[in-house]
């Protein structure tokens, strides 16, 4: 055990896959040279050599493209979009091709793509997103969210043996300010299995990534016990858990960073709303940002992103309702 | 400027031989070529009949195309045909029945009703099933290439892409890393004239589609595509260059399109003279000749390549027919791929 920032952590899951495993290399923007843009790959190059490390050019099709060539081929590329944003430019090839490739043509697509991702920084509108939702949409694609140093390399070795297209959500703004024990051995954190991050018997939040934490300050500030699941993964997501946890505290915070109508939370609300109604004291919440872009300016950037106080309002809410 | 090569057309049967072909190829190439167009035609005949469902489209004019780009490469070669390039699937040896059955969506189609048409690939010959979205295959081809150069392969990929195709951005990322990392990768674009009713004076502005290689770094060439032998000889200079570490080639094949875009297409848009001029270059009816004029393939085996084709889409048509229809129970499976799934030729 040691401790590891979330962003070493993530380069550590990388590189021990790449060292056991010849077929993983890693592909995108300013990945070798320079060693990305936040340096999750910082010294793999010189490791693994300038065929196993390889700069891209400026061409998202070509990154998400020739990852799911190679990969049909056998090889098991861990490919970078040097923000999360960007993967637009490569929606085609994602949703079109490797999502459906395997069910329609029997062709796995076994490609890793990792998406800096969600703001707090004033990244603005093209450098903040959170576009899971996007993709938990996308029948054949999972996507992960890791909020811990410890997930995060465990889930990157999941992704990475996981013989489908996973998106890799890691959230920029726990790079460096996250830290945490993390293995030295070789461990794997299964896709789709929830974590508690704190248990609680009066309201739970429901949430991944970043707003993990937001949470956990949240509930530090309410005079009442708070369970907050780390879902860890919304595609597939561990319904089994949140279902365990609403039936325990009977209220439900949804939490995300990602905008609110079609968010992900609309996908946990409902089904709580189907499969535990009984087991309900109060409306399912859903806490996120509003309907708009992310904005550059901090004042701007912080009415945006769901803030501790939106939280500890809307747990006071539901704890006295 | 026109920058592109534009190849010669093929030569006498010394020339053929030296590019590695016997008399006996020579043949297959006619009974692929035949055994392509019949597919077709069949596939027109179930259409009308109403045993098609969705659309039908067909390559028909491109059957030298393709057929002599598939002959020109290796086994352990890998390619992503489209929609208009039956005779690769033929050439690479998918039986006619499957066809049928994909046609139909049965169940022993190669997506087993999942997807239709020409949507479909045989993996373990290493072809790899198309989208609809063209040309997104081709930078997919180039990722190919690449798994093939990070393990020094000396194995090829063959990327198609149609001229309409080539006004996308995926042709262009795809062209430009594979010129910037000279990749083993062919680019093939079958150049028919027309993107559903668009000509080509509205698609592209310069001469030959085939001169943009040079602004990827590589060469390109124009080849006449309804001249199966020019088409097999400039693929094969092409392939074996890549092979060798030299690089992608982009070789545009110039056919017409001779029928619609699909089978509810009457292609009005196209002047009768053009598909008049055309139809007097039938890539198949000209091969016949030349294999008359230069191998001296006799009345005897002409007639036993037209029956062994007219048999062999015969039994096809039984067998595909009596393939069930899919499960509509099993269409949740396979959504995701199991760990089982990699077991495949290329993952192992």
């Amino acid at each position: 055990m040691a401790e590891k920032t979330y962003l070493q952590a993530i380069s550590d899951g990388i590189r021990g896959e790449m060292r056991r495993d010849k077929r993983v290399f890693v592909l995108g923007e300013d990945v070798g040279v320079y060693g990305g843009a936040f340096k999750v790959t910082l010294g793999f190059q010189e490791e693994f050599g300038a065929w196993r490390v390889i700069d891209m050019p400026l061409s998202e099709t070509a990154i998400v493209a020739g990852a799911t060539g190679a990969a049909i081929m056998g090889m098991r590329p861990v490919a970078e979009m040097q923000f999360a944003d960007f993967v637009s430019c490569a929606w085609d090839h994602l949703v079109t091709v490797a999502a459906k490739q395997r069910w329609r043509a029997g062709t796995p697509v076994p490609i890793v793509l990792r998406l800096p991702s969600g703001g707090g920084f004033s990244g603005g509108p093209f450098h903040s997103q959170n576009p899971e939702s996007s993709f938990a949409h996308i029948p054949g694609l999972k996507c992960v969210c890791p909020a811990t140093p410890e997930d995060a390399k465990g889930l990157m070795i999941a992704a990475i043996e996981d013989p489908n297209p996973v998106l890799f959500f890691e959230h920029k703004h726990l790079y460096r300010r996250i830290k945490g024990e993390v293995p030295d051995e070789r461990y794997v954190t299964p896709i789709g299995k929830a974590r508690t991050h704190q248990e609680g018997d009066d309201v739970s939040v429901i949430t991944w990534g970043a707003m993990v934490y937001t949470a956990e300050e949240a509930a530090q500030q309410v005079d009442a016990s708070v369970e907050i699941i780390d879902l860890r993964t919304v595609m597939p997501w561990d319904k089994q858990a949140v279902l365990d946890s609403v039936r325990k505290t009977s209220k439900v915070i949804v939490l995300h960073e990602d905008t609110r109508t079609g968010g992900f939370g609309g996908e946990i609300a409902a089904t709580i709303a189907e499969e535990a109604f009984e087991d309900l004291d109060a409306p399912v919440r859903r806490i996120a940002a509003p309907d708009t872009p992310v904005p550059f300016s901090p004042v701007l950037e912080k009415a945006y992103i769901p803030q501790v106080d939106d939280v500890v309002r809307g747990l006071k809410e539901l704890i006295s309702y | 400027m026109a920058t592109a090569r534009v190849a010669e057309p093929s030569g006498s049967l010394q020339d053929v031989k030296e590019q590695g072909l016997d008399r006996e190829d020579l043949l297959q190439i006619y009974r692929t070529m035949l055994t392509t167009r019949g597919v077709e035609e069949r596939g027109h005949i179930l259409y009308r009949q109403g045993k098609i469902p969705g659309s039908f489209y067909t390559g028909r004019g491109n059957e030298a195309s393709s057929v002599g780009v598939a002959t020109a490469m290796g086994s352990d070669d890998v390619g992503t045909p489209l929609h208009r390039d039956m005779g690769v699937h033929i050439t690479r040896g998918v039986e006619p029945w499957r066809i049928f059955a994909q046609y139909m969506g049965r169940q022993d189609g190669p997506t087993h009703g999942r997807d239709g048409n020409v949507h479909m690939a045989d993996e373990r010959l290493g072809m790899i099933a198309m989208v609809s979205h063209l040309p997104a295959m081709l930078p997919v081809a180039v990722g190919c290439a690449l798994a093939f150069r990070i393990r020094e392969e000396n194995r090829v990929a063959v990327a198609w892409s149609g001229e309409g195709a080539m006004a996308r951005g995926d042709a262009h990322e795809g062209m430009n890393f594979a010129g910037v990392r000279k990749l083993p990768v062919v680019f093939i674009c079958d150049n028919n004239q027309w993107a559903y009713s668009t000509p080509t004076h509205l698609e592209y502005a310069v001469e030959h589609l085939a001169d943009r290689a040079q602004a990827y770094g590589f060469d390109g060439v124009v080849v006449d595509g309804t001249d199966v032998l020019a088409v097999y000889r400039e693929a094969k200079v092409a392939i074996e260059k890549a092979r060798s570490g030299g690089g992608p080639t982009l070789i545009e094949c110039q056919t017409l399109r001779m029928e619609g875009h699909a089978v509810h297409d009457d292609a009005f848009y196209v002047p009768k003279e053009l598909f008049e001029r055309w139809a007097e270059r039938d890539p198949i009816e000209r091969y016949r000749t030349w294999l008359r004029e230069n191998v001296d393939m006799t009345d005897d085996e002409e007639e036993e390549i037209g029956g062994y084709v007219k048999k062999l889409l015969n039994d096809a048509l039984q067998r595909a027919e009596q393939s069930p229809l899919p499960d509509p129970a099993q269409l949740l499976e396979g959504v995701y791929a199991t760990p089982e799934d990699l077991d495949t030729p290329h993952h192992k």
